[in-house]
């Protein structure tokens, strides 16, 4: 169980809003989290504290493909995203990257900003005001992944087992 | 069990025997993309999972697109790291300034898209494979580090939205109008996970630009992946493009649809897309009025001959509006060529165009183009999200190129028909 305090955001949370274009041509996690969410809200970086959970509505991540929206997020701290859903690529990218993410409609609909929450990753059971939730589980050839502590370290166990 | 066409590929690249909507399978593309700004970000897990040569030189594509010719020093260096890469891996389909062009238009234009293909790229408009009865994944760096080591990906094989196209179009109605339709009737997370499947006797209608069009915006419904039906007209364009003929697919009788769709061309009225969401579409006539800085025709979606074809065509003896700002970006080095030799280039920059280089250029914010603080533009490209194309407080409206030229010259927003004065009296 980790604990932290809630930012809540609305509908089809976009990647660019979440890292801005301009800002593509940076590869240094730490230099992407400097901007941050900064196309929706400029004050978050400045607001969320290590551990902190994004919450939000549908279709969290949904446009492009880039990988700098979850890694900006996991640099600058955020210790889970919960969503009623996400936009499928960004979900891919944030396994792979280790940057947990739990689908639970009732608990981003409920949630409020600034709020407390306690979240356990494995089970993906939060506790919020008295009340639980449960969030979809992980067929298990994805579970094998988020195990593993992301695609790199699954695809590096691989290939050493072919070698 | 009768089989959806996205079925079928995914059946045809499988390890699996079973491959049904749902299933979780490993899948073997014919070719990877990568381009400029998830190359290199892809580079580096692909070393760190201990890999050292790709799994097959010949089916990876790179092309420097974003932020090409070079921005800056940054994005110099970028490009730069791409360009080692295919070096260092003997990847002789490298693409940059001078023969490329945006990639997705890039990678059907060199024969890496056909019938029956699996195609992965590291980027989400990869769906525009679609177009020539191909399924284009769109993917993360990570995700295509693991390709590029491996040679395949896991994914859920997506259940299917199926969209019958009828009829045939009502005068400045393109691919454009058809999809910015179909996403405003289903919303922008409607077809979530889901290979969106057109067909039908409409599907004849539009030409295969108008189609990369269509099949390119299927990401901004949230789809995994697009697909349409084969007819001559993709035969010929694979052929003319020295692809394989491929292994075309179709979806059998009694195949299962998570829901459908049906759009008659000729009851269509243009679209256009208001901010902040590819999804809210409105037919052109409620926005007349709107004042617009910039019109920008380009991207992947439309940056194609035909849209330049109909860019001309409204611009011929015709002149940008004062103080509006018109930019042109064939999408790729041979569209720009071609372009030119018909003369199209010529119109539009008497006009008062500015024509780009090849380039995803302004369509991201990248550079090229970038809207002030509340500027706004109508944009042939295919996302309007907040702060897209520039500041937060900049609009887009995304529209096809008909509506576009027209909003260059009138300075607002028309329907093309009021600019050309040619409008058929509807019925
Ligand atoms: S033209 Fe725009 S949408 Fe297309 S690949 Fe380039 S940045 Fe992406």
């Amino acid at each position: 169980m980790i604990g932290g305090v809630i930012h809540k955001f609305g509908d089809h949370v976009d990647t660019d809003v979440i890292l801005p274009g301009r800002y593509l041509v940076l590869r240094e996690p730490q230099e992407l989290a400097k901007h941050c969410l900064e196309g929706l809200d400029p004050t978050f970086t400045a607001r969320v504290k290590p551990g902190d959970f994004v919450v939000a509505g549908r279709n969290f991540g949904s446009g492009s493909s880039r990988e700098h929206a979850p890694v900006a997020l996991k640099a600058v701290g955020v210790g889970c995203i919960v969503a009623a859903s996400f936009a499928r690529i960004f979900y891919r990218n944030a396994i792979n990257i280790g940057l947990p993410v739990i689908t639970c409609p009732d608990f981003a609909r409920d949630a409020k900003n600034g709020a407390s929450a306690q979240i356990d990753m494995a089970s993906g059971r939060i506790e919020y005001q008295g009340h639980v939730y449960h969030g979809e589980g992980l067929p298990s050839a994805i579970r094998a992944i988020v195990d593993a502590g992301g695609l790199v370290p699954y695809v590096q166990q691989r290939l050493s087992t072919l070698a | 069990m009768p089989l959806t066409m996205t079925e079928k590929i995914f059946a045809a690249h499988a390890k699996e025997k079973s491959v049904r909507a749902g299933e979780i399978v490993t899948v073997r593309p014919d070719v990877v993309m990568l381009n400029d700004i998830s190359g290199p970000f892809a580079f580096e897990p692909f070393r760190t999972m201990g890999a050292t040569k790709v799994f097959d030189p010949d089916r990876v594509v790179l092309v420097a697109d974003h932020f090409s010719p070079a921005k800056d020093v940054q994005s110099a260096e970028a490009i730069r790291i791409l360009r080692d890469f295919g070096r260092e891996q003997g990847i002789v389909h490298y693409y940059d300034s001078g023969n490329g062009g945006i990639e997705h238009a890039v990678l059907a234009e060199i024969g890496k898209v056909y019938p029956g293909a699996l195609v992965f790229g590291a980027d989400s408009h990869t769906c525009t494979a679609g177009a020539l009865n191909a399924s284009g994944i769109g993917f993360g760096s990570t995700d295509l580090a693991a390709a590029l080591a491996l040679g395949e990906l896991w994914l859920r094989v997506p259940d299917a939205i199926r969209v019958d196209l009828e009829g045939s179009q009502a005068p400045y109605i393109t691919g454009k109008d058809v999809i910015l339709e179909l996403i405003r009737r289903i919303g922008s997370d409607g077809a979530l996970y889901a290979a969106l499947e057109f067909g039908g006797p409409g599907l004849q209608a539009l030409n295969v630009d108008e189609r990369f069009a269509v099949a390119n915006m299927a990401v901004e419904g949230g789809a995994e992946t697009c697909i349409m039906e084969a007819d001559d007209q993709v035969f010929a364009y694979a052929a003319a493009h020295g692809a394989p003929s491929g292994h075309a697919v179709a979806a059998d009788a009694g195949a299962t649809y998570r829901a459908r769709q049906r759009i008659d061309l000729s009851a269509l009225e243009p679209v256009v897309a208001v901010p902040p969401s590819p999804a809210n579409g409105v037919p052109v006539s409620e926005l007349k009025g709107t004042r617009v800085d910039q019109v920008y025709i380009g991207n992947c979606s439309n940056g194609t001959l035909t849209d330049l074809r109909q860019a001309a065509s409204i611009l011929r003896g015709r002149r940008v509006a004062p103080g509006v700002r018109l930019i042109v970006v064939p999408a790729t080095h041979a569209i720009y060529r071609a372009a030119m030799r018909e003369g199209l280039l010529d119109v539009i920059s008497e006009a008062g165009a500015s024509i780009s280089v090849s380039t995803c250029g302004a369509c991201f914010g990248g550079h090229m183009g970038i809207l002030a603080k509340g500027e706004t533009a109508v944009a042939t490209t295919n996302r309007n999200f907040r702060g897209r194309m520039g500041d937060p407080e900049a609009r887009v409206f995304l529209a096809n190129a008909w509506v576009a030229a027209a909003a260059a010259v009138a300075g607002e927003i028309v329907h093309p028909g009021d600019v050309t004065a040619e409008r058929k009296a509807v019925a």
